[in-house]
This record gives structure tokens, C-alpha cells and sequence, in this order.
């Protein structure tokens, strides 16, 4: 720990932006969280005959953008479209005016577990299909995973640090935790920090399907994402992205910012065991999360709300339930958990974003979204879950935590705003 | 690339030669029909960028059934630029 937590600048947030399966913006997906409605449904977007997973976390409707002309959109991949909705809405959200000075102070950091998935898709077919020269100019800055960071800069005039964490469905987390940091050295005073993905294509299902790390539950959609559940198996492919705006909080009262919450903690740790599968007793995610406490000066027994990473494996949420076991000790009756994926799917490098995001909202409202489809909790699972139905708490302190494939984990730790 | 027989100019619908490619102009440039003149220039007139060029001469290409090389394709500055380029490749 490179500093006390007295010492080094606070960090508030102070705006909100998303674009998920539950709706197209926080509004609309927080009632949806907040009332245990799912966002998974059958494929739209293609032909899903063939697959052995026929349904993702989509989102309903159209992605509003301000400002963007047609003809520029058509050159966006979708996770940079999800990106711009998201931070178009956190910063109106933050209220925040940016000019030209100040925009160098403002930066962006968005991650993604795999970018632009579909527009290489679509560029390997021309490839095939005509050769070379029909290969469009657009595929490689379309793709490359920065673009959204990119991007939402170009739109918004934001100068500052432009960043992209690349860490599969860690990069949401870690996008959010680098950025504190940024702001604690100085780099920054504010940073749009988040997550965008859209993998719910053809390769994506299918790559994903090969893995059989997906829920096959065809029948019934929208019970296939039920993390701790006995009957879970697999998890649910989701798409979006969320951006939350981190402040210095001394720029944020000067401004007369409205404070959301406060980023109390951060850490970040690697199992350094296996591409994909979590170890038996979840040693890095334990570490992760004693880290980040440690980090918000902040004991266990003081943790109202953990939204889990638990995505609805078989082998990933009994692991993850140790871990938070071997952390919590005793205290673990008092930390209500959940796993809000139940209702959005697996928003992949969005997810971290998503669930910090929801986090915030949980504190602001005092209300504990649930784990859905809950309904035979797996003795491996033992937690004081909010099953199925939304719990009122006045919560001060809520972890989010995420981990990705390649054994990266990370920790974020929320305060409330009077906190 | 599909099976679709491709056919020389006049093309679909019996369009002439300059009205395919206002046509692909405006789907691939973005320009306003009030902005498709003789002397708009690509960059300076529609706003294009250099990819967005690459883009449109490919569009061309693919529309007319022939192949620009990079050398001729730089020459291409204007509206008039693009279509007196073609009714010499294709009809003189």
C-alpha cells in the first residue's frame, strides 16, 4: 500500500452511465435490478439455429446517442456505440461542463474483454470472400480495444489520460481501480471509468460454447443465469457497457458536485494458476479482497453488501463463496451478497463497471438488488443471500468484486455518500 | 462476394453513370444531395477522411467491377474528379 488512506486524495463519484440487457440507461436498469427482472431472451440479431446456446443479455431497444451523424456511426463497432451511451449519460449525469482547458484534466479509461469481435468477424468474411482488397479501411480502427476510450475522448473533448484495460471480465474493475489511482497521483482530477462489450455475435456464442462454459438452458432463458443456484450451469453471455466518473473530491465540492459515493478501496491480484478455471480455494481472489479492504482501511466486519463476481459456473461461484468464507470469518452472516448477473448475464469487460455501478445505487437507495432464479441455494454456496427478491438496508460499505479469465482479480470497495 | 451477375453501366434501375456515383457519394461519404457538384472535393467540401476516401473508392470498385490502383485513386480530389475517371476507364 503505496499510501495511508488519510493521506492521498479522496475519490467521489459523481456520475452514472449504462447501456445493459435490463434497459438503455441507469434509470430503466436499475428498476430492473432492483426488481429481480431478467434481461436474457432468445437472439435477435442472428440466426441461432445452430448453436447450442440460443439466447444472450441483450440490450432491448436502441442505443441513444447524442450528437453522432450517421454516417459516423456506421463506422462504429457496437461495444464503442455501448461505450459512447454509457458515457454520454455519466457525464450529463456529473454535470460536468468541459472546455477546452479544462478537458485536459478529464480522462478516459473504458476496458473490454475482446473489443471488436464482430467488425473483425465481418472483415475475415470480406477477407475470404474477395480477398484483400475488399477488406475495409475500418476494420482494424473499428476493432482495436481502445476505440471506445478513443472514441467517447474524440466526442466529449476529454484530453487527460486515455486508457484501456484489457483483462477479460476483470477489465471493468480494473479500469475503475487504475483510474483511482491516476486521479490519486495527480495525473488526473476526473476520469470516466468503466467497461463496454458486445460478444454476443456468432464467434463470440460459439467461441464461448466450445469452452462449455455457457448455460444450454434453451427452454427457459431467462432461469439459465441463477449463480449459487444447485442447478446452475453455465454462464450467460451479456452485452453493454457501464461508466462511472471519478472525482477528485476536492474538484468535486468546488464544482458543487452531487456525490454519489465514495471509491474507498482498490486491489488487484493474479492467481497465476490456470487460463480459465478458478483453484479449489480461490487464494487470489481471498487476497484480492483482504487487499482491498486493507487499502479502505477498512475490517471485514464493517462490509454491509458484496456484489459477487459469481458468474453461474459450476466450479467459479462454490470458489468464490470460499474465498469470501475464508475473508469474512465470522462476520460473514453480517455481508449480504449477491449476484446481480442473474438478471443482466455476463457483461464479460463490462461486468466490473456494471456491478460497481449497481453498488452505488444500492448505497444511494438502500435497497440490495437480488440473485435471481435462486430457488435451491448449493450448500457449496453457503452466504447470507439476497434471494430472489430485493432487500432493504440501509448499507454504508459494499465490494464489488471481479475475475477474469487468465486468473486476474480484482476488488473495489464503495462507500456511501455520507460515508 | 455473392453469385449476382454484375452488370456494366447503365447500372440497376438505369442509372447513368454520375447518378451510381452520386449515389454511392452520398451512402458512403454522408454527403446532402444539395452538396453533390462537379468541384466538391471530398475532403474539403463532404468532410471526408482519408479512410473514409479508401472506403468509397472500394464502393466504386465493387459498383463498377473494376479495379482503381492506389496511384489513380490519390488523383481523385473532386466529384467531377471521380467521374470523369470512370467514364474514361469504362466507355473511352
Amino acid at each position: 500500500m503505496p499510501h495511508s488512506a488519510r493521506e492521498r486524495r479522496r475519490i467521489v463519484i459523481t456520475g452514472l452511465g449504462c447501456v445493459t440487457p435490463l434497459g438503455v440507461n441507469v434509470a430503466s436498469t436499475w428498476e430492473g435490478a432492483s426488481t429481480g427482472r431478467s434481461g436474457v431472451r432468445p437472439i435477435e440479431s442472428f440466426d441461432a439455429g445452430e448453436f447450442s446456446v440460443r439466447f444472450a443479455g441483450q440490450v432491448p431497444g436502441e442505443v441513444r446517442v447524442d450528437d453522432l451523424p450517421s454516417k459516423e456511426a456506421r463506422r462504429l463497432d457496437r461495444f464503442i456505440l455501448l461505450a459512447l451511451g454509457a458515457a454520454q449519460e455519466a457525464l450529463r449525469d456529473a454535470a460536468l461542463v468541459v472546455t477546452p482547458e479544462s478537458g485536459e484534466r478529464v480522462g478516459v479509461a473504458i476496458g473490454t474483454g475482446i473489443g471488436g469481435i464482430q467488425t473483425l468477424y465481418e472483415g475475415y468474411q470480406s477477407l475470404i470472400d474477395g480477398g484483400p482488397r475488399r477488406v475495409s479501411p475500418f476494420i482494424i480502427p473499428m476493432s482495436i480495444g481502445n476505440m471506445a476510450a478513443g472514441y467517447v475522448a474524440i466526442r466529449l473533448g476529454l484530453r487527460g489520460p486515455n486508457l484501456c484495460h484489457v483483462s477479460a471480465c476483470t477489465s471493468g474493475a480494473h479500469s475503475i481501480g487504475e483510474s483511482a489511482r491516476l486521479i490519486e497521483r495527480g495525473d488526473a482530477d476526473v476520469m470516466l471509468a468503466g467497461g463496454s462489450e458486445a460478444a454476443a455475435t456468432q464467434i463470440g456464442l460459439a467461441g464461448f460454447g466450445a469452452m462449455r462454459a455457457l448455460s444450454t438452458r434453451n427452454q427457459a432463458p431467462e432461469a439459465a443465469s441463477r449463480p449459487f443456484d444447485r442447478d446452475r450451469d453455465g454462464f450467460v453471455i451479456g452485452e453493454g457497457a457501464a461508466v462511472l466518473v471519478l472525482e477528485e473530491e476536492g474538484h468535486a465540492r468546488a464544482r458543487g458536485a452531487k456525490i454519489r459515493g465514495h471509491l474507498l478501496g482498490y486491489a488487484t491480484t493474479c492467481d497465476a494458476a490456470h487460463v480459465a478455471s478458478p483453484t479449489e480455494d480461490a487464494e487470489g481472489a481471498q487476497r484480492c479482497m483482504r487487499l482491498a479492504l486493507a487499502d479502505a482501511g477498512l475490517s471485514p466486519g464493517e462490509v454491509d453488501y458484496l456484489n459477487a463476481h459469481a458468474t453461474s459456473t459450476p466450479a467459479g461461484d462454490p470458489a468464490e463463496a470460499r474465498a469470501i468464507r475464508a475473508v469474512f470469518g465470522p462476520h460473514v452472516d453480517r455481508v449480504a451478497v449477491s449476484a446481480t448477473k442473474s438478471m443482466t448475464g455476463h457483461l464479460l469487460g463490462a461486468a466490473g463497471a456494471l456491478e460497481a455501478l449497481l453498488c452505488v445505487r444500492a448505497l444511494e437507495t438502500g435497497l440490495l438488488p437480488p440473485t435471481i432464479n435462486l430457488d435451491q441455494p448449493d450448500p457449496e454456496c453457503a452466504l447470507d443471500h439476497v434471494a430472489n427478491k430485493a432487500r432493504q438496508v440501509r448499507a454504508r460499505v459494499a465490494i464489488s468484486n471481479s475475475f477474469g479469465f487468465g486468473g486476474s482479480n480484482a476488488t473495489l470497495v464503495i462507500g456511501r455518500a455520507d460515508v | 462476394m455473392s453469385d449476382d451477375v454484375r452488370v456494366e453501366s447503365p447500372g440497376p434501375a438505369g442509372l447513368s453513370l454520375d447518378e451510381r456515383v452520386f449515389q454511392i457519394i452520398v451512402q458512403h461519404l454522408g454527403a446532402k444531395p444539395a452538396q453533390i457538384v462537379p468541384d466538391a472535393s471530398f475532403i474539403d467540401d463532404l468532410g471526408a477522411d482519408s479512410l473514409a476516401i479508401v472506403q468509397f473508392v472500394m464502393a466504386i470498385e465493387e459498383a463498377f467491377d473494376i479495379e482503381i490502383p492506389d496511384a489513380d485513386a490519390d488523383q481523385l480530389q473532386t466529384i467531377g474528379d471521380a467521374v470523369a475517371y470512370l467514364q474514361q476507364r469504362l466507355e473511352g
